[in-house]
């Protein structure tokens, strides 16, 4: 067994303890880093502790290796991005998450708007959409296949399926949930029809509306993985049955691991809608 | 317990017709609540007659649920009355009116807005210039110069009232109705709420109707204070306060009458 990942935890958790006396940003940076770190050790040392030796009935002995180490998963990953194979799958990925991702929003926020102000429409639309939203994307895979075909509309359209419902349902309660104060406040002030809708319904909903965004962008992006294994020929999802068909298991989990990183960067950009002015005030404390 | 007021022959037409009419802005006649529950009702207030002269200011004091904020938004035309009638200038209230403006105790004020959007609220049908104009001049008035782009989130409870204060102001109401506007605030910031709004008032001359459970605000600010009883709510007296501003809390006077107010409350102060 070899004794670098020890070495490593070491220093990564003497990094982490020095980060008590830092001031700054840096311990912002070194804490994850070093929590990255004690997971890719933990890692190797899981690999090598599992890795079983196994004696043949004719006598000779293999190695089984149940896991890729961290290095071989690079190793594997080395042709795909070199060739460009990741970078179009990937940006397959997303591109069929923003379409699908995009319709959703397009459609459910309306939707969810006018059902939450209308008692009617709530009364209407609301038993339809709770009893489709707890049925799992994947198992519309097989009708999306027969009316789309193995093409990107099919995983579109599973996208903008699972995105829709959090959309809509976010965007309901957010109007159901509108302080009466500021109903009042509009009321006072004589706020009727689309200037009611623009001064306050729409600002004071935008907080929730942009974290039910925030979450179907999440769920988006776990179903595009699953829609692509059997639903199309590229993208993300596809690289993964792809590595497993060819029994090539570094490559499956550098997939996954990429698939974690854009999943981060996705939410970080959703993030960032948090930080205009006219919302601020829904995600801090005070 | 829907009981029919009758209408009584008014002052106004059997004076002669050179005396000057009796001012009355708002008009309140044998007024009541009750809320329905499921199987059970919660009468709020009862039998509640007042008059309000314009550009009075007001104060309703009572302990907490004895329904002065009921009383507020009925006036208000958020929530209807359940017997008697309330008239403001000769007209039955029907709903909200831009010109009379609701300063409710917390968050009145919408935190995606910045303060000059906030105090533009109700201008919206007014000319650029005039808007600009009268914006400018009620923040300056409010002491909130150099806070326009400001956003509610960024500002102390004091400073959102104020903004709250201006944007009521700037619609130049009739009526400000203030339900506790200041119930959130310390009680340094209060008293020195209070005299702005003192001043403000001094200058503008709305009519104020000013909702409080505390009796030296009520003292301090109003010229009378309507004091109720307990649910049921009802006018246990009203007490006029001829006192001078600026009133002072070490006064004789004023200690009488904070006396009369608390023994209404049935409340012993002196603990």
């Amino acid at each position: 067994m070899s004794n670098w990942p020890f070495v490593v935890t070491g220093l990564a958790l003497a990094t982490i303890f020095v980060t008590r006396f830092l001031k700054g940003p840096l311990p912002r940076v070194l804490l994850p880093a070093a929590t990255a770190t004690i997971f890719i050790c933990a890692w190797q040392v899981s690999c090598e502790l599992l890795r079983q030796a196994i004696r043949m009935p004719d006598g000779t002995v293999r190695i089984i290796e149940v896991f890729p180490t961290p290095w071989q998963t690079a190793l594997g990953m080395e042709q795909p991005i070199t060739d460009g194979t990741l970078l179009r799958f990937a940006v397959a990925s997303i591109y069929r998450v923003a379409i699908g991702f995009g319709l959703a929003a397009l459609i459910g926020i309306p939707v969810g708007l006018w059902a939450g102000w209308s008692l009617r429409g709530a009364q209407a639309i609301n038993p339809l959409i709770q009893a489709l939203r707890p049925i799992s994307p994947i198992a519309w895979i097989p009708l999306a296949v027969l009316w789309f075909g193995v093409k990107d509309e099919a995983a579109i359209f599973l996208i903008a399926l699972s995105s829709f419902f959090p959309i809509v349902t976010g965007a309901m309660t957010a109007v159901r949930t509108i302080p009466l104060v500021y109903v009042r406040s509009a009321e006072n002030f004589r706020l009727e029809g689309f200037e009611l809708f623009r001064r306050v319904v729409l600002p004071a909903c935008l907080p929730q509306i942009i974290s039910s965004l925030r979450i179907a962008l999440g769920i988006a992006w776990l179903v595009i993985v699953a829609a692509e294994m059997i639903a199309v020929d590229s993208g993300l999802g596809y690289l993964i049955m792809d590595a497993r068909n060819a029994n090539n298991y570094e490559r499956v989990v550098g997939s996954m691991i990429t698939i974690g990183l854009i999943g981060v960067g996705l939410d970080w950009a959703v993030r960032r809608l948090e930080r205009f002015d006219e919302v601020r005030w829904g995600f801090s404390k005070t | 317990m829907n009981r029919i007021v009758q209408d009584r022959p008014t002052l106004r037409s059997d004076a002669p017709p050179q005396a000057a009419p009796p001012q009355v802005k708002v008009s309140i006649r044998g007024l009541g609540k009750t809320f329905a529950r499921k199987g059970d009702s919660l009468e709020v207030l009862r039998d509640i007659d007042l008059s309000v002269a314009p550009g009075e200011f007001l104060c309703l004091l009572g302990p907490s649920g004895c329904g002065k904020s009921t009383l507020l938004n009925i006036l208000a035309g958020f929530d209807t009355q359940t017997a008697g009638t309330v008239e403001i200038d000769g007209q039955p209230v029907t709903g909200p009116d831009p010109r009379r403006v609701f300063v409710f105790q917390e968050y009145g004020i919408f935190p995606w807005a910045s303060v000059w959007d906030n105090v533009a609220l109700g201008l919206r049908r007014k000319s650029s210039d005039e808007l600009h104009r009268l914006v400018a001049h009620y923040i300056e008035l409010v002491g909130l110069k150099g806070f326009e782009r400001a956003y509610p989130s960024e500002l102390s409870g004091g400073m959102r009232q104020r903004v709250a204060v201006a944007r009521a102001l700037a619609v130049k109401p009739d009526i400000i109705y203030m339900d506790e506007p200041l119930g959130a605030l310390d009680s340094l910031t209060r008293l020195q709420l209070r005299a702005e709004l003192l001043r403000i008032w001094q200058e503008e001359r709305p009519t104020v109707l000013f909702v409080t459970h505390d009796v030296d605000e009520a003292l301090q600010l109003g010229e009378r204070i309507v004091v109720m009883t307990p649910r049921p709510g009802r006018i246990a007296e009203i007490v006029t306060v001829p006192l001078k501003h600026p009133r002072d809390f070490g006064a004789p006077e004023y200690g009488q009458f904070k006396n009369r107010l608390f023994e209404l409350l049935g409340v012993r102060h002196a603990i």
